[in-house]
């Protein structure tokens, strides 16, 4: 019982952090029809961004495992992230809508590109950022059930954000803009709406929450330049099972997906688990092509 | 909105009609091309014949993924794993071969006693030849045809080939008894008797890529410009009108897509025994993409780009990377922007007269204005 709880636990946990990174593409998706093929290196932008301020802490204070510089680093992270995929957005994936093949293609080049200035930066090898000491401990629910403390604050977090979106899509009227663009583009700019100015704070939002994944994943292992590219294939057939663009369809395709993963390699081995997953993915497509939830859209 | 509808109509021009009667394009290029490839040993070091071997092998690679791409418009970027699968199953005889009856080294390492029972067969060249071109053509078809299928096109299909790329490439890095897991399989010493490192069997390995490429060009040369190759691109500008014509898009798509992945098969069996080695890196998710960089260089949608692509890129590559491997990284970063953006049509498009691209970042005001200070009098 308590070996799947534990399973239970360690799903939701990798469906936590699949999910922030999912999200990011889904919103650009269902905006723009664009997929950001350079999504994982914002998720390094943002583990890189948390080293880097540990490693100033580290030289101003001489205190490595300061608790409240990790605390700084998540919205240090979601803002150097956004702030990066707002730049790629202006310089480079507006000139390509209506062109989404074109634009994996030009994003992987800014991915290559981001990777290699991360590797001449940081260097090659991988780093370590140290969790602070808060973080180290354990929740012991029974004598067999332990919980790392650092799984459980993710968890939060991710839910946290999730929360934050969900503010910001259906409560502010930026929110209420972005999903008017979605839902109809040419009306929502004939009454008024900035469609720009909505693709681009989208488009930076979701690298943001890349940011956050990033920062969160140095509390999971050590990090390096192609980080990102990891857990973004990942995220890519999160997104495809949630069907492209929808929150909602996402949030559920993400616990799918960490589910299966954790239980399939519970069962037999990482490699398989995966093989199976994709197998799965592709055979609920032929049930359903649009995905778990349908786009809404006239 | 002036620049975006102006960049579209601009790639529309770009991608528009493929001119398979172009006389130059198609026939006296290709055979002043073939020629130089046949004289080259004649010029050139066995170490650069050893290495244009190699391209060509990419160049077949490369013709294969701009059938589908520049003709029918899937970007499939899972390649890789077809030109690895191909280079496997030849790699399996080579390795058979070598070991003379005994069970491979690696399997020895990884605790197997005998042989499982799908290498068996693969000791025989009239077996694993053939397979080299048909294991990748039935994954191909079994995974495009449940793909097309189901209506999936665009960008979902590249997602799901690259995470067939990732997954292909962690299972045969996983199955290491089977596979020799990261490092490939290598250390072959003959090739239907001979010895696979005397400078001769180099040659006509030379040779047999230049055929097979030959083969290979001519083949979607015929494909493409048959009615087939009509309904390909018809299908890449408006899928639903050749549904409604009554044609199905899935499998004419499921047909090219397997034979694209076919032919990317036996571009891999000739990669293999020239280079001596077949690994996971060959077929993962970067080489796989990388292949899409050839054709788009080269020129999306003529057969000959995707070969000119192929040998300059690598040929960049193998002149930098070694050297400046940092530089390298970022210019192909940028290979890749720039290539969408300001070269779409790619070398053939510049030779035929395409020209470059308007710079992205400007608009044709500030190009106008720039060029009028440079030239004072200017009009254009």
């Amino acid at each position: 019982m308590e070996v799947w709880a534990l399973q239970l636990f360690n799903g939701l946990s990798l469906s936590s952090i699949l999910l922030l990174i999912a999200l990011g593409l889904a919103l650009s998706f269902g905006l723009m029809n664009v997929i950001n093929l350079a999504h994982g290196e914002f998720i390094m932008i943002g583990a890189y961004t948390t080293y880097a301020l540990q490693q100033a802490a580290l030289s101003f204070t001489g205190d490595p495992q300061s608790g409240v510089t990790f605390l700084i680093a998540i919205p240090v992270s979601f803002v150097v992230a956004g702030a990066a995929g707002y730049v790629v957005e202006n310089a480079l994936i507006r000139f390509l809508y209506r062109r989404p093949l074109d634009t994996l293609l030009a994003t992987w080049g800014v991915g290559l590109f981001l990777q290699q200035l991360a590797r001449s930066i940081f260097g090659a090898p991988n780093v370590q950022v140290v969790a602070p000491p808060w973080l180290g401990s354990a929740l012991t629910v029974t004598s067999d059930l332990v919980l790392p403390i650092k799984r459980v604050f993710i968890l939060a977090l991710v839910t946290a954000c999730i929360g934050g979106l969900y503010w910001y899509m259906y409560r502010s009227s930026e929110g209420r803009r972005m999903r008017g663009v979605m839902q109809n583009r040419e009306m929502a700019a004939s009454l008024g709406v900035s469609t720009r100015r909505v693709d681009s704070f989208t488009f930076a939002l979701g690298s943001g929450l890349a940011g956050i994944a990033g920062c969160a994943l140095t509390l999971i292992g050590p990090i390096g330049p192609s980080l990102g590219t990891f857990y973004v294939v990942d995220a890519f057939i999160v997104v495809i099972l949630g069907g492209l663009g929808q929150v909602p369809g996402t949030i559920l395709a993400a616990l799918i997906i960490g589910m299966l993963n954790t239980m399939l390699e519970f069962g037999t081995t990482a490699v398989v688990g995966k093989v199976l997953v994709f197998a799965m993915v592709i055979l609920f497509l032929q049930w359903r092509p649009a995905g778990l939830m349908r786009a809404k859209g006239r | 909105m002036t620049t975006m509808s102006s960049i579209i109509t601009v790639v529309r021009n770009a991608s528009a009609p493929v001119r398979v009667h172009d006389r130059i394009g198609s026939w006296i290029a290709p055979a002043i091309m073939l020629a130089v490839l046949l004289a080259a040993p004649a010029v050139l070091s066995d170490f650069r014949i050893a290495l244009l071997g190699k391209f060509l092998t990419f160049a077949m690679l490369a013709i294969s993924l701009n059938l589908i791409w520049g003709y029918a418009g899937m970007l499939s970027l899972g390649h890789g794993v077809f030109f690895g699968l191909g280079g496997y199953a030849m790699a399996m005889y080579l390795k058979l071969e070598s070991a003379g009856g005994k069970l491979p080294d690696f399997m020895f390492w990884s605790g197997l006693t005998e042989l499982p029972f799908f290498w068996a067969p693969f000791k025989y060249a009239w077996f694993a030849i053939p397979m080299t071109f048909v294991v990748p053509a039935v994954l191909a078809g079994a995974l495009g045809y449940l793909v097309f299928r189901s209506r999936i096109t665009g960008v979902y299909f590249a997602l799901i080939t690259q995470a067939l790329a990732l997954i292909v490439s962690i299972l045969f890095i996983g199955q290491q008894a089977y596979t020799g897991g990261t490092n490939g399989i290598t250390n072959y010493t003959t090739i239907f008797g001979y010895a696979l490192n005397a400078p001769s069997m180099q040659l006509t390995l030379y040779y047999a890529s230049v055929a097979a490429l030959t083969v290979a060009y001519l083949l979607c040369w015929w494909l493409i410009s048959s009615r087939l190759g009509r309904l390909l691109v018809a299908m890449r500008d408006d899928e639903n009108r050749v549904r409604f014509s009554g044609y199905d898009p899935a499998v004419l798509k499921t047909l090219v897509f397997s034979l694209s992945a076919g032919i990317a098969g036996v571009a891999g069996a000739l990669f293999t025994p020239q280079v001596g080695i077949i690994s996971p890196t060959m077929m993962g998710i970067v080489p796989s993409i990388e292949i899409a960089i050839w054709v788009a260089v080269g020129g999306r949608g003529v057969l000959l780009g995707a070969v000119i692509g192929a040998v300059v890129v690598n040929g960049a590559k193998s002149g930098l990377s070694e050297s400046f491997p940092a530089v390298w990284q970022y210019f192909l970063g940028l290979l890749f922007i720039g290539a969408v953006l300001l070269f779409p049509s790619g070398i053939m498009g510049l030779l035929r007269g395409e020209g470059w691209q308007r710079p992205w970042w400007l608009s044709r005001e500030q190009i106008r204005g720039a060029i009028s200070r440079l030239v004072p009098g200017a009009t254009r």
